[in-house]
C-alpha cells in the first residue's frame, strides 16, 4: 500500500523543515494524556487522510512521530493524542493553548476506508491505540451507509485510563456496536472486565466477510489476530498499525526498518498478511 | 569498448587542469595517515603514486610498488558517500519564540561546491547510483540531497588490481564500469611507457578531453587495456553467490549461524562507517543554551547502535545477533524489496574494516550451505533441538518427531 | 531406569488411571532432553505435542519489541507444558523456553487424539484431569492478574 499523493511540501521548504501549528484547544485525557488541537499559523492546512501521521515538536525537545487523531473531513483543525512518555511527548504535552508546535506530515499509508466498502467492519483498539483509529471511525460513520455491521472493541487497562468516553456512547447512538473491556476495575465500573479479545466472542457479524482494522500493543495485535482468524476472518482483510522508531518520516534515515519495508513509507497500516511473516521473527 | 583515446602520463595533470578551469572541485585518493583516502586533489602529485594496498579480513596496509601507478591499489576506507551523504549536515537554524513558534528558519546556502570525482572505481559507481537512488528516489525528496551532485564530474578508474577482499565480479559490479561516468580510465604501465586509455562516457566528458593532450588509440592499446580489465577480474579476493539470496536469507532468519557471528561481532559499526551505501542517519535536535535558536542535525548513524531501534520500552533490537543480521540482510536481501537492487556492490571494505575480520561472503556461504528449506518453521522443536532417547520403554514407537 | 509407564504413572495428572490406559498413553510418548536457553515451543508454530516436566523448568513467555520477552509462569516437577494440542486450530499460544537443562516426557498430540477418539472412557478420564490442571492455573493466573503487590495506581 502506498501513501497517498497528498500535497506536503510547501514552497521554498525542505521536507525536514517544520511548519508552525498553534495549540488553540487542549484537554486532558488521562492522567498521562492529552489531546491537543492546532491550527496552522501560516493558513496552510494539513489535509490527511485516517491513519496517517505527522513528526511533532515542541521547541527544541525534540520530534516524534504521532498519528492524527482528528477529523479528515475538518482539516482546518488538527488533532494529536499524545501520550507523555518522554522529553519530547512531555514538552508537547506540557504546551499550552498560544504556544507554537512544528509539524511535518502527513506521512504513511492510510486506514482502508474505501477498499472496505460493502463490509462489515470490526475496529480493534488497545489503550492509546483508539486514537489513530478515531479518524477512521469518523469516516466510516460519516458515510454509514456504505458499510455493512460496525463495531468498535476497546480494551483499556482501567476505566480511568479510557479515551474519548463522551465520544464513545455517540458512536454507538450514529451506529456503531461499542463494547468496551477493562483488564481490572472496582466495582463502580458496571462494563466488560477482561481482555479486549475476549470481545471478539460477544460482537455480532459476518466473520467471514468482515474487515479489521487493529492498533495497540503489538502483543495485543497478534493475539486479536489470532482470535478473529479463529472467527473466520481473512488475513487479506485484516489491517494493523505498526510502531517502530521512525525519526525523519521520508523513508531515509532507515530507522524504521520492519523487514524489507519502512514503516514510515509502507506503514503504519499493513495488511497483516504482509507481515505475520516477519512478526514471527523474534528482534526482527 | 568503443572508440577510445590515449593520454600520457605527462599530460595527466592538463586533466586537472580543465577541470579546475571549469570550477570544479577535485576530490580524489591521496594518502594520509597510513591509508589512501579521498581528499582535495591538486595535481597528480596529490595521488598515491607508487603506492598499493594490501588487503584482508580485517587488515588493512600500505605497501610501495616497484613502479609509479598513479591508481594501483584498490578502495580505501573512505567512500564518495561523505559528498553524497556527509557525515554531519545542518538541515536548518531556527530562532525560538516566546510561544515556542519558530522564525527565522533558515536552511543553510546550497553552496556545495561542484565536485569531480577523480578515481572512481565500477563497484563506486554502482554505489553512488544505490545511494542516489535511496536519497532521490521516492516519494520524499530533500532538496539539499539533490543539490549536491547534480553537477557531479565522474572521472572513473578502471581497476588496475583487485583488491584483497573485493568481489565485484560476483556483484555484476564490476570491475569494468561501462557507464555512469564522464570519462574513465585504464591505466596501462608498459617497460618504456605509462599512459591511460581514455573513455569517454559524455558530452561534458567529451569537452574536457579535447583540452587534453592524446590520440586516438590504437589496436595493441586498446588491447592493452582489455588485458588489464581482464587481469583484474580473475584476481578477485571473495566470492558471493547470489543466486536467490534474498529468498535464502529471508527463509534462514532463525539460522544458527547468526548466533554463531554474533559471538565475534563488536557492533562498533565499522562496517557501516565504510560502506558506500550504508545511509542511514539520526536526526538531532540542538538548542542554544539560553534556549532561544535550535538547530537541526542529521548525522551519520549506524544500526548498530542499541539506540537505533528503541521504542517505547526499550530496542526492538537488543541482541547483537539481531542486529547483525539486521545490517547483512538489510544489505544484501531486503534491499531489493526497498529499492529494487542490491545494496552490495562488492567493494569488500566491510571485510577489510571490521576488526574482528567478519566476512559477509563466507556468513552468506555458511546458512547456504545449511539452508534450512523444508523445515517446519522456525525453532519447533525439531529433532536438532530437542533430542529424543528413548530409554526403557518397549515397543514405544514414535518418540516426538 | 524407569520404564516411560513409570514416569508417567507417577506425574500427578495421570493419577490414578489403570495401567491398560497408562500402557495406551505411553505408546504416544518418548523421553526427551533440552538444554537451558533453548526454546520448546513458539507462538504461533503448529503445536503438535505437549510435555511432562521429569527434571528442570520451563518458562512460559510473550516476545514484545522493545520490551522484550516477558515471563508469564514458570513450570516445573511433574507439571505439564502445553495445552494447544488439544484444540483447534492446534497452534502455540506462547513461547516456552527451558530455564533450566530439562528431561521431559513428549507426547505426540494427534497420537493422542485419536487415541481418544477411539476410545472415549479414556478420553473422558484424560479431559477430566487436564481441566482440573487448567482450573488450578487459571485461577492462578487471575490472582496475578490483580498485581497485589503494586502500588494503587501508577501510570505505565
Amino acid at each position: 500500500m502506498h501513501a497517498p499523493q497528498l500535497e506536503l511540501s510547501r514552497p521554498g521548504r525542505g521536507p525536514m523543515v517544520p511548519a508552525p501549528f498553534e495549540v488553540v484547544a487542549k484537554r486532558r485525557d488521562t492522567v498521562d494524556t492529552w489531546t491537543l488541537e492546532l491550527e496552522p499559523r501560516s493558513g496552510e492546512l494539513l489535509r490527511f487522510a485516517p491513519g496517517q501521521f505527522t513528526m511533532l515538536s515542541a521547541g527544541g525537545a525534540g520530534e516524534v512521530p504521532i498519528s492524527i487523531s482528528g477529523d479528515p473531513g475538518r482539516p482546518e483543525r488538527l488533532v494529536h493524542t499524545v501520550r507523555a512518555v518522554g522529553l519530547a511527548t512531555r514538552a508537547i504535552c506540557d504546551a499550552d493553548p498560544g504556544r507554537v508546535l512544528g509539524v511535518r506530515g502527513p506521512f504513511g499509508t492510510p486506514w482502508p476506508v474505501e477498499e472496505v466498502r460493502g463490509l462489515d467492519v470490526v475496529v480493534a483498539a488497545g489503550g492509546i491505540g483508539l486514537a489513530p483509529l478515531r479518524p477512521a471511525l469518523i469516516e466510516l460513520l460519516s458515510r454509514r451507509g456504505e458499510y455493512g455491521r460496525l463495531v468498535l472493541l476497546y480494551g483499556g487497562r482501567a476505566p480511568d485510563q479510557l479515551l474519548y468516553g463522551d465520544q464513545l456512547r455517540d458512536w454507538a447512538e450514529r451506529g456503531f456496536e461499542v463494547l468496551v473491556t477493562v483488564d481490572g476495575a472496582g466495582p463502580e465500573w458496571l462494563g466488560h472486565v477482561g481482555v479486549v479479545t475476549r470481545l471478539v466472542k460477544r460482537a455480532e457479524l459476518d466473520w467471514t466477510t468482515a474487515a479489521a482494522m487493529l492498533c495497540g500493543p503489538e502483543v495485543m495485535l497478534r493475539f486479536m489476530v489470532t482470535a478473529l482468524l479463529d472467527q473466520g476472518v481473512s488475513s487479506g482483510r485484516i489491517y494493523a498499525s505498526m510502531e517502530r522508531n521512525m525519526q525523519c518520516g521520508i523513508g531515509h534515515c532507515g530507522h524504521c526498518q520492519l523487514g524489507p519495508t519502512l514503516v514510515c513509507r509502507d506503514g503504519p497500516v499493513y495488511r497483516w498478511s504482509e507481515l505475520e511473516r516477519w512478526l514471527a521473527i523474534r528482534e526482527l | 569498448m568503443s572508440a577510445a583515446h590515449v593520454v600520457e602520463r605527462i599530460d595527466f595533470d592538463a586533466l586537472l587542469d580543465a577541470l579546475a578551469r571549469r570550477g570544479y572541485t577535485i576530490v580524489g585518493p591521496t594518502v594520509r595517515d597510513q591509508a589512501i583516502v579521498y581528499d582535495e586533489i591538486a595535481s597528480s602529485m596529490d595521488l598515491p603514486v607508487g603506492w598499493t594496498d594490501e588487503q584482508e579480513a580485517g587488515q588493512y596496509r600500505l605497501r610501495r610498488r616497484d613502479d609509479e601507478a598513479l591508481f594501483g591499489y584498490a578502495v580505501g576506507p573512505h567512500s564518495w558517500k561523505q559528498y553524497q551523504l556527509p557525515a554531519e549536515v545542518k538541515l536548518w537554524r531556527a530562532r525560538v519564540d516566546q510561544d515556542g513558534a519558530l522564525s527565522d528558519v533558515t536552511e543553510p546556502a546550497r553552496d556545495t561546491p561542484r565536485y569531480a570525482f577523480l578515481g572512481a572505481r565500477s563497484c563506486e559507481l554502482h554505489a553512488i547510483g544505490i545511494l542516489d537512488r535511496v536519497l532521490l528516489g521516492g516519494s520524499h525528496t530533500d532538496p539539499a540531497d539533490s543539490a549536491r551532485t547534480q553537477d557531479l564530474f565522474i572521472v572513473a578508474v578502471q581497476c588496475g588490481e583487485a583488491g584483497g577482499t573485493c568481489f565485484c565480479v560476483s556483484m555484476k559490479t564490476g570491475p569494468v564500469a561501462e557507464r555512469g561516468f564522464d570519462l574513465a580510465l585504464t591505466e596501462v604501465l608498459e617497460e618504456r611507457r605509462h599512459y591511460f586509455v581514455v573513455e569517454v562516457g559524455s558530452e561534458r566528458g567529451a569537452d574536457v578531453l579535447a583540452e587534453v593532450p592524446h590520440t586516438q588509440a590504437h589496436g595493441s592499446e586498446r588491447d592493452a587495456a582489455g588485458a588489464v580489465h581482464a587481469r583484474t577480474a580473475s584476481q578477485m579476493g571473495r566470492e558471493l553467490d547470489v543466486t536467490e539470496i534474498k529468498e535464502l536469507l529471508y527463509r534462514n532468519l532463525d539460522h544458527p549461524q547468526w548466533e554463531e557471528v554474533a559471538e565475534r561481532c563488536l557492533t562498533c559499526g565499522n562496517c557501516t562507517m565504510v560502506c558506500p551505501t550504508c545511509f542511514c542517519t539520526t536526526v538531532e535536535d540542538v538548542t542554544d543554551l539560553a534556549g532561544d535558536h535550535v538547530e537541526r542535525h542529521q548525522r551519520w548513524d549506524s544500526c548498530f547502535t542499541v539506540d537505533y531501534s528503541g521504542i517505547h520500552g526499550g530496542a526492538v533490537r537488543g541482541s547483537a545477533k539481531s542486529r547483525y543480521r539486521q545490517w547483512m540482510t538489510h544489505k544484501l536481501a531486503t534491499w531489493h524489496d526497498q529499492f529494487g537492487s542490491s545494496g552490495c556492490v562488492g567493494c569488500g571494505r566491510c571485510i577489510t574494516w571490521c576488526p574482528v575480520g567478519i566476512d559477509l561472503t563466507a556468513e552468506a556461504a555458511m546458512i547456504r550451505a545449511s539452508d534450512r528449506e523444508g523445515t517446519s518453521a522456525p525453532g519447533s522443536g525439531s529433532p536438532s533441538m530437542i533430542r529424543a532417547s528413548d530409554s526403557g520403554a518397549p515397543g514405544a514407537p514414535g518418540g516426538p518427531k | 531406569m524407569k520404564g516411560l509407564e513409570d514416569l508417567i504413572a507417577d506425574a500427578s495428572v495421570f493419577a490414578g488411571l489403570e495401567p491398560r490406559r497408562l500402557a495406551l498413553i505411553a505408546g504416544c510418548a518418548g523421553n526427551a532432553h533440552i538444554r537451558a536457553g533453548t526454546m520448546l515451543f513458539q507462538e504461533g508454530q503448529p503445536a503438535d505435542r505437549f510435555f511432562l516436566i521429569r527434571h528442570g523448568a520451563i518458562a512460559l513467555e510473550v516476545h514484545s519489541p522493545g520490551t522484550g520477552s516477558h515471563v508469564i509462569e514458570t513450570l516445573g516437577e511433574g507439571e505439564v507444558v502445553g495445552w494447544s494440542w488439544l484444540f483447534k486450530p492446534y497452534r502455540w499460544q506462547f513461547d516456552a523456553r527451558a530455564i533450566q537443562p530439562a528431561r521431559l516426557v513428549a507426547f505426540d498430540g494427534a497420537c493422542l487424539r485419536a487415541k481418544c477418539d477411539a476410545d472415549h472412557e479414556l478420553g473422558y478420564q484424560l479431559m477430566q484431569r487436564f481441566a482440573s490442571a487448567m482450573l488450578e492455573r487459571l485461577q492462578a493466573t487471575r490472582l496475578q492478574l490483580l498485581d497485589i503487590y503494586g502500588d494503587a495506581r501508577t501510570p505505565a
